[in-house]
This record gives structure tokens, C-alpha cells and sequence, in this order.
């Protein structure tokens, strides 16, 4: 055909043209079948379950952010003398890596904002992860079938914050020093083998010279493929075995309600990719982090006061900071370090409890059904409680990890803050486990009273005897003597307030300075409403007909007409 | 068939039911709808202009460093905040309106779809178990336990061979030199018999300051490296000296009459009220850098282990168990401070090996 009679453009050409494509596209891949399927598969719906979605999109940040900075990184601890842009720094013996991390600061056009792009994704992914972790338990979701995912969950968080140490340990500067010189006195510290690790991580005694390129490695290739590979799984596990969902109208163990992935999940998604990413990018233009240049390069000799590592890294170093110097000696030959315990020794336990949660709490619960509905977090009192104590425990290490700078903002002794983090650790979490408990029952008895009596209105009455009463509005009407009916608590929320009833009305439709002509509003309403009765009736039909269907088949199978469609066993 | 019933028949064959699922503007063209359509496209413009903003910023907004309180200083502080925020807010924006476009337009929607948990079908699970057994019977390996045998020998030889190919090029003996091991001595051991100096950091590597008694007042302290006057002019040995994480030494002055209650045998490792003690704190290595005159207190500020130094040094709170290694000084001839010895047990971290000492 030649471009005179071949068709240019035609109404509906650019659909056309697609089919086209998306025909050719099957005739090669026939994926028609297999991507109805995945666009048709129902998320449920919750802003909680948005905070591994943060995590996530973070991750694909560091990625992307990270491949920039590696063009200009170079992980070297060849000792040069710095000659760049920055005064005070000029003539400065320093690492090639700790050059070429302030070339990137200062001489790579929008390199600084790359660099503090990445640290402020990596301090979000972390913390996005966390406080998903604590969605997963708090909900229950970590309960039959899908302990596996909790796991790799846990496993990611430890990644990450190793992918997060070696990454802010690379720009060898004072600060990350200090830091790698704590990690080599830790690795020192393990029983038995601590020298030999030692000497196979560092090379020979601290620093040594091959410490940045390994760190470098492990940064950039190994820790990120096994996260990214863990994220595939842990990401295909929860598509597998379809997401949990909170208890609600028409929600039930077997079902999942919420939107379909096209359009509503799809586009949500990819909004909610350009929201972390906005955020991340405003803090990171805004906000000044690990401003390296400005206690210059590490030295053996060199520290500065009030050194924190990042967040993630603060309630190990507040472990590290209270733990009392208790060093244990094996015939006088051998030394088990006081700082082994505090550090190399306790968090691995820490994160193997955390692993082995739902296994544990199978084993005294004996609940070994399948779960897919959430549950709210009253309504698990012990679990609430124990997490609560677990968080309390966690931010007071946290704590403990900055105390230098409470001992200073506050005026209080050093020590103080010191003793104050051994016996909070101590006397905290049991409070606040006996704290989270009662409260949990309170909510319970709270949402039992508004679904026996109904929601308080407000509204005092002066009885005739004399007696104030407050009125209440029942959820479900009153009987015959005028006592409200009681309602079963069904595992969701309650409405507590009158406005939740839609007493306070609607707002008028409109602009923010005017309202839309009230025509308009009213025909929108009707028009709504009928279009929502349609679908009622629809349902129903739809309804019927599956019923129709059923009994159909069943009087095939059974060969018994008459009786009347019940559902029967096909060999009675 | 038409394209609803068609897109209701593909919901079905995937056992999605859609409950709800109306348009959000039933009739087309009222001011409600208008005024969605235009919020949505605001937000989409607010997008693009920030992002030609920093396009614009980016590239023309002076980026090339400037020292603090030179001309343009100010200009090109501005650099990162205003690309980050001009940035930022374009996908901000983006974002916002995708998400203001699905809830002002897109139809609301209740989809339900079922799911099929638990164990696979009694058929599926039977069969594949057969299918396994039937695999393993039918390559009859189980009865031959001599290939089950040697097969399992050659996997272990091969998976022990293949871990210590890679293992064995990163492992290295800390104790290949015995007495002489790294982790025993320090820079402060005197070689072939040279004098070991105790040197200042000036800043400058090349310039060599060695410490005398006068250049310090009482109750002051100072860094101190080992210095031989082989390594003068030799940059690489000097920056060793200095930048070895066991060599930094605190060298403090006390305060006249301060006494001080030494360990047993390290009696005459002082000179004077001139005391050297390793920086390295004996908890996980920081250097000790605080030094307070006033009540003799030597404290870490990485963990806050504090040290007594009238009491030789001797951990007195937080996590640290040992006393800081005492460095034994004396001045020569030539009025310098000198080491008598390397320490006399290993400086920083405990580790494995370490043997108690008091």
C-alpha cells in the first residue's frame, strides 16, 4: 500500500491502533488471559496498608539515586591531599573516597542534593519498614499463612539497616570513622573468632586499607540484590496470597473487598510513587544531612562530641552506651569483652524473638486456622500489650543512644541519663505493658456500651422525678418497650460520635466562594441515587440468578425435582 | 456483545464481582464537574511550571562552589534548596493530581473477589506426591546406597572446596607473627633500639614538634604520636604514625600534688605529674578525648566511659571495663619526652585472645 491510500488518521484511530498492537502483542506472548487476571485482582483498601508501599517506593529511590552517586564515588583509601574547592579542607591528608564524596558535594552539578537525596531515602526506608512491621503485628497479619512473608520482613529490616551502615560508612569522614572504628571493636568483641572475622573483614588491625572497597561492594551489589530479590518475594507472596483485609460489611474470611488493580490501585500506586518521591526530594532540597565536609577526615586520634549513627543504628548504641561493664574472664587467658553483650551479642537474639513471633504465639494461642481478616488491636489485648512494651523498650534505647544531648539541652548530669536508661529499660516496658492492656480492655467495654445502649448524644434529659439522664441514640432501633436492641461486636469500628450517623448533614456543594446552582446540586443527587438503587437491584438480580443456577445443577446432579431447590448433597 | 458486558463477563471469569462501581458525575457538565476537572488540571499545571522552574534553576542558578563570606556566597547556598524544592514539587504535584483526578473522577468502587486458601486439592496433592515417588523409584537410586554414598561424599568435598576457595583469599591469621602479632605491640615500640619520640599533630605533617615538659601547663593535655628521627621527611611513615588506630596517646600534665595511685609495676611509667595514657578507650576503641582538669575525669564521648586519672586511668563509669593502657615515659637527654617502651599491654578493645590483666 502506498501513503497515499493507506489511512492516516480515522476516527477512533488511535484505538485501532492499539488493538492492533495489543493483537500482535498476543499473537506472539497470548498474555491476554494471564493480564485480565492480574488487572482484575481486588486490593482492599487502608491507608495502613500504604506503609510498605512507602517503603518500596524509597527502595526504587536509593536505587536510582545510589547509581548516580556510584558514577562519581570511588571507593579508594589511597591517601591523597586534598586540593578542591574547599578552603578550610585544602592541604588536608584525607582517602581518595573521602575526596571523591565532597567532589560530589561540591563539584557535581546538583550532586550535593543526589547525596542527600539518598541518606534521606535510606533514613524513609527504614523507618517506613518499621513502622509497617508494626502495622503487620499490631493487625495481626503476620498469622497462618502468612508467617513466611513476616520473616522475610524481619530479614529485610536487618538488610536494611546494614545496606544503611555500610552506605553512610563509605564517605570516610570523621563522623562515618568513628563509626566503622566502633563496627571493628564490635567485631573484636565475639567469643572465639572475633580477631579472625576481624581480620577477614578489615584485612589486618583497623583501619587498614581494603575496608571502603569491600564496604563499597556489599553496598552497591550484595546487600541490594538480596533486598531486591527478599522485596520480589516478600511483594509476589502478599499478590499470591491476596492481602488481609479489616473486618466490614460484606468482608469475610474468603473474600476480598475493595478496587480492582485497573484503574483505581494502578493509578493510587503510581500517585503515591510520585508523593514519596516529591517528599523526599523537597526534604532533601530543604533539609541539610550528613554535611561531611565539616568535621573533615577520620583520624585514629580525632572525635567529635555528641557522634550519633543514624536512627536505625541509635538503640544499639544506646545498648551500647548503659550496659554496665561486665567482662568475663576464662582462666585468666581468655576475655569475653563487656562489649559483646550489649552489641554483637543481644541483637541478633532481638531479631531472632522478632522472627519467631507468630511461631510463638501459634504455640500459646493454639490458633492454627487461616486468617485473612485483621484484627483491631483491642481486640488482641496480650499481643497489643506486648507490642507497646516492645516499642517502649526500642524508643527508650533510642533514647539512651542521644542521652549526651538530653544531658545537655536538659542540664543534667551525664550520668544521670545513664543510670536513668538502666532502670527505664527496666521499669518502662512492664508499665507501659500493663498501661496498653488496660486500655485495650477500656476500648473493648467502650465499643460494648455504645452497641448496647447506643452512641451518647449530648443531650441531658430532666426525668419528672427528677432524675438526669443523658440521651442515648441506639445503633439498631429499640424494642417494643423501648430499650434499645443489642448489637454483637463484629470486629470493626464503631461509630462513637453522632456526626459519624450523619447527623451534622452534608456540606452545601460548591466552591470555596460560592454555591453550585441548586438545580444542578439536586439533579446531581437524584441522579445518584438512582444510579446506586440500579446497582441494588442489579445485585440482586444477579443474586437470584446464581441461586437459580445452583439449585439447577443440584437437581441435575441429585435427580430430585421436587424438591423445591435446596441445596442437597449431590449423592442423597 | 457490548464493551460493559464484555468488561462485566471479564470481572466474572476471574470471580470478581463489581457491587459498586458509579460514575461520579452522572450528568455530564455541571459546575461540580467543571470545577473537579479544573482542580485536577491546576494541580497538573502547578506541576509543570515547578518543573520548568527547575529546569531553569538547574541549569542557570549558580551552582559552582563558594567559600563561606566570599561574594555569591549566598546565591549558591541557595543552589540545593531551590532545586530540591522546585523538584520536589513537581512530582509532588503530579502526584497530587493523579490522586485528586481518581477521587474527583474516577467512578468509586466495590469490587469483591474470592479467594481460595488452605491446601490444594485432594487430587493435586496426591498426585504430585506420587508423581515424586514415582520419579525417585523409577531412577532406582534408593536401593543403591553405594551412589547415594559416594555421591554424598563428592557433594561435601566439592561444598567444603568451594568454601574455602572463597573464603580463603579474605582469611587471615591475626597471630601469623606469634609474639609479634599486630595486636600485641603498638607504634610505640622502639625498633633496632631508636629513641621513640612523643610528637604533636601541628596540622602539618611535614613540620615536626616534639613535646617537651615546658610546652605544657598544668592540667592541660595533648595528642601525642610516636616519632624516630628516621621517619623525618618521610611522609608516608609520618602519616602511618599518625593515622595508626593504636598509636594516639593522651599525654596530661596533672595539676602539682595531685596524687596519683599507680598499678603495681607501673610505678615509675610517669614522669612527674606528666602521665601518658592510650586515647583509645578500652570499650570499642573511640579515642578518649575529654579530658577534665578539674576533677581528674578522662571521658569517651562516643559511649561515655569515664576514667580516673588518680587512679591510673581506671574505669570509674559507664561501659568500659579496663583501665587505659599506660604509656611509660621519661625525657632524654635533649629535654624531649621519650618512650621507655611500647605499652605494656595491648591498647584499645578487648578481644578472644586477650589475657586478664588488672
Amino acid at each position: 500500500m502506498s501513503s497515499i491510500t493507506t489511512p492516516t488518521s480515522s476516527p477512533g484511530g488511535g484505538s485501532s491502533k492499539a488493538a492492533e498492537a495489543l493483537d500482535q502483542l498476543d499473537q506472539r506472548f497470548h498474555p491476554a488471559a494471564g493480564l485480565r487476571k492480574q488487572f482484575n485482582k481486588v486490593f482492599p483498601t487502608h491507608w495502613s496498608f500504604m506503609l510498605g508501599e512507602v517503603a518500596l517506593y524509597s527502595f526504587i529511590i536509593l536505587l536510582l539515586s545510589g547509581t548516580y552517586l556510584a558514577l562519581f564515588f570511588d571507593p579508594s583509601m589511597e591517601e591523597i591531599v586534598y586540593n578542591g574547592p574547599y578552603d578550610p579542607l585544602r592541604g588536608v591528608h584525607m582517602s581518595r573516597a573521602y575526596e571523591s564524596a565532597l567532589e560530589i558535594s561540591f563539584e557535581v552539578r546538583g550532586g550535593l542534593f543526589m547525596r542527600q537525596v539518598h541518606h534521606w531515602a535510606a533514613l524513609l526506608f527504614v523507618a517506613s519498614m518499621i513502622i509497617h512491621m508494626f502495622r503487620v503485628f499490631f493487625t495481626g497479619a503476620f498469622r497462618k499463612p502468612r508467617e513466611t512473608n513476616w520473616v522475610i520482613g524481619i530479614v529485610l529490616i536487618l538488610l536494611g539497616t546494614f545496606e544503611g551502615f555500610t552506605g553512610y560508612s563509605l564517605p570516610d569522614d570523621l563522623l562515618s570513622g568513628v563509626g566503622l572504628r566502633i563496627a571493628s571493636g564490635i567485631t573484636l568483641t565475639v567469643p572465639v573468632m572475633g580477631t579472625w572475622v576481624h581480620w577477614a573483614l578489615f584485612g589486618g588491625e583497623f583501619p587498614g586499607t581494603e575496608i571502603i572497597p569491600r564496604l563499597y561492594i556489599i553496598h552497591v551489589l550484595v546487600l541490594p540484590g538480596i533486598i531486591l530479590a527478599l522485596i520480589a518475594v516478600h511483594l509476589g507472596l502478599v499478590w499470591y496470597q491476596k492481602h488481609t483485609q479489616f473486618p466490614g460489611p460484606g468482608r469475610t474470611e474468603n473474600n476480598v473487598v475493595g478496587v480492582r488493580i485497573m484503574p483505581q490501585f494502578a493509578a493510587k500506586g503510581g500517585a503515591f510513587f510520585a508523593v514519596t518521591a516529591g517528599v523526599i526530594c523537597l526534604v532533601s532540597g530543604l533539609f541539610q544531612i550528613n554535611g561531611i565536609w565539616s568535621i573533615g577526615p577520620y583520624d585514629a586520634s580525632h572525635i567529635s562530641a555528641g557522634s550519633q549513627p543514624d536512627f536505625y543504628m541509635l538503640w544499639s548504641e544506646g545498648m551500647a552506651r548503659i550496659f554496665p561493664p561486665w567482662e568475663f574472664y576464662l582462666f585468666d587467658t581468655y576475655t569475653i569483652p563487656s562489649a559483646f553483650i550489649p552489641t554483637a551479642g543481644f541483637l541478633p537474639v532481638l531479631f531472632l524473638v522478632a522472627a519467631a513471633y507468630p511461631a510463638i504465639e501459634r504455640r500459646f494461642t493454639g490458633d492454627d486456622a487461616i486468617h485473612n481478616l485483621l484484627q483491631r488491636p483491642r481486640d488482641v489485648p496480650v499481643r497489643t500489650a506486648l507490642g507497646a512494651m516492645a516499642i517502649s523498650f526500642y524508643l527508650w534505647l533510642v533514647m539512651c543512644g542521644f542521652n549526651d544531648w538530653i544531658a545537655l539541652f536538659f542540664h543534667i548530669s551525664l550520668n544521670a541519663t545513664t543510670w536513668a536508661g538502666r532502670l527505664g529499660l527496666l521499669i518502662v516496658p512492664p508499665i507501659v505493658y500493663w498501661v496498653t492492656y488496660r486500655w485495650c480492655l477500656g476500648l473493648q467495654k467502650s465499643d460494648r456500651a455504645v452497641l448496647e445502649h447506643g452512641i451518647e448524644t449530648g443531650i441531658i434529659k430532666r426525668l419528672p422525678h427528677g432524675e438526669f439522664i443523658e440521651v442515648h441514640q441506639p445503633l439498631a432501633g429499640v424494642d417494643s418497650h423501648g430499650h434499645p436492641i443489642p448489637l454483637e461486636y463484629q470486629g470493626s469500628s464503631v461509630p462513637k460520635r453522632m456526626n459519624q450517623l450523619g447527623s451534622a448533614g452534608e456540606p452545601v456543594p460548591g466552591s470555596l466562594l460560592s454555591p453550585d446552582p441548586a438545580d444542578e446540586s439536586r439533579a446531581l443527587a437524584q441522579a445518584r441515587h438512582e444510579a446506586h438503587e440500579r446497582e441494588l437491584a442489579e445485585r440482586e438480580e444477579r443474586a437470584a440468578a446464581r441461586r437459580a443456577l445452583e439449585s439447577r445443577s443440584t437437581e441435575e446432579l441429585s435427580g430430585r425435582p421436587d424438591d423445591g431447590g435446596r441445596p442437597q448433597q449431590p449423592g442423597d | 456483545m457490548s464493551h460493559e458486558q464484555l468488561a462485566r463477563l471479564a470481572g466474572e471469569l476471574d470471580e470478581v464481582e463489581v457491587v459498586h462501581n458509579t460514575p461520579k458525575f452522572p450528568i455530564p457538565g455541571t459546575r461540580a464537574e467543571k470545577r473537579a476537572e479544573r482542580t485536577v488540571a491546576l494541580w497538573f499545571v502547578i506541576s509543570a511550571l515547578s518543573g520548568l522552574a527547575f529546569l531553569v534553576a538547574f541549569i542557570w542558578w549558580p551552582w559552582e562552589y563558594v567559600n563561606v563570606g566570599e561574594p555569591g556566597y549566598t546565591i549558591y547556598s541557595l543552589y540545593t534548596p531551590v532545586i530540591g524544592f522546585t523538584f520536589g514539587f513537581s512530582i509532588l504535584a503530579l502526584g497530587i493530581a493523579v490522586i485528586q483526578a481518581v477521587k474527583k473522577l474516577f467512578p468509586d468502587e466495590v469490587s469483591v473477589q474470592q479467594r481460595h486458601d488452605g491446601p490444594s486439592d485432594e487430587v493435586d496433592r496426591r498426585t504430585v506426591i506420587a508423581q515424586l515417588a514415582d520419579a525417585g523409584r523409577s531412577t532406582t537410586l534408593g536401593r543403591r546406597k553405594l551412589i547415594i554414598r559416594s555421591a554424598g561424599l563428592a557433594a561435601t568435598v566439592v561444598g567444603i572446596g568451594t568454601g574455602v576457595a572463597a573464603l580463603g583469599g579474605i582469611v587471615r591469621n591475626p597471630w601469623a607473627e606469634g609474639d609479634e602479632a599486630p595486636l600485641w605491640h603498638t607504634g610505640w615500640r622502639s625498633e633496632n633500639g631508636e629513641t621513640v619520640y612523643l610528637r604533636t599533630d601541628t596540622g602539618i605533617l611535614s613540620e615536626i614538634a616534639r613535646v617537651r615538659p615546658e610546652d605544657m601547663e598544668p592540667g592541660s593535655m595533648m595528642t601525642v604520636f610516636p616519632y624516630r628521627e628516621s621517619e623525618r621527611g618521610d611522609e608516608t611513615a609520618l602519616l602511618h604514625a599518625q593515622r595508626a588506630s593504636d598509636a594516639p596517646v593522651m599525654l596530661i600534665r596533672l595539676r602539682p600534688g595531685t596524687v596519683v595511685n599507680a598499678r603495681p609495676g607501673q610505678e615509675d611509667f610517669n614522669y612527674g605529674d606528666f602521665y601518658a595514657w592510650s586515647k583509645v578507650c578500652t570499650h570499642v576503641g573511640c579515642p578518649t578525648s575529654l579530658y577534665q582538669a578539674q576533677d581528674n575525669r578522662i571521658l569517651c564521648p562516643c559511649h561515655q566511659s569515664q576514667f580516673l586519672a588518680t587512679e591510673d586511668a581506671r574505669p570509674v563509669f559507664g561501659p568500659a571495663a579496663r583501665p587505659l593502657p599506660q604509656l611509660p615515659i621519661t625525657v632524654n637527654d635533649e629535654g624531649y619526652f621519650v618512650a621507655q617502651s611500647d605499652f605494656v599491654e595491648p591498647v584499645g578493645p578487648a578481644f578472644w585472645e586477650r589475657p586478664k590483666t588488672t
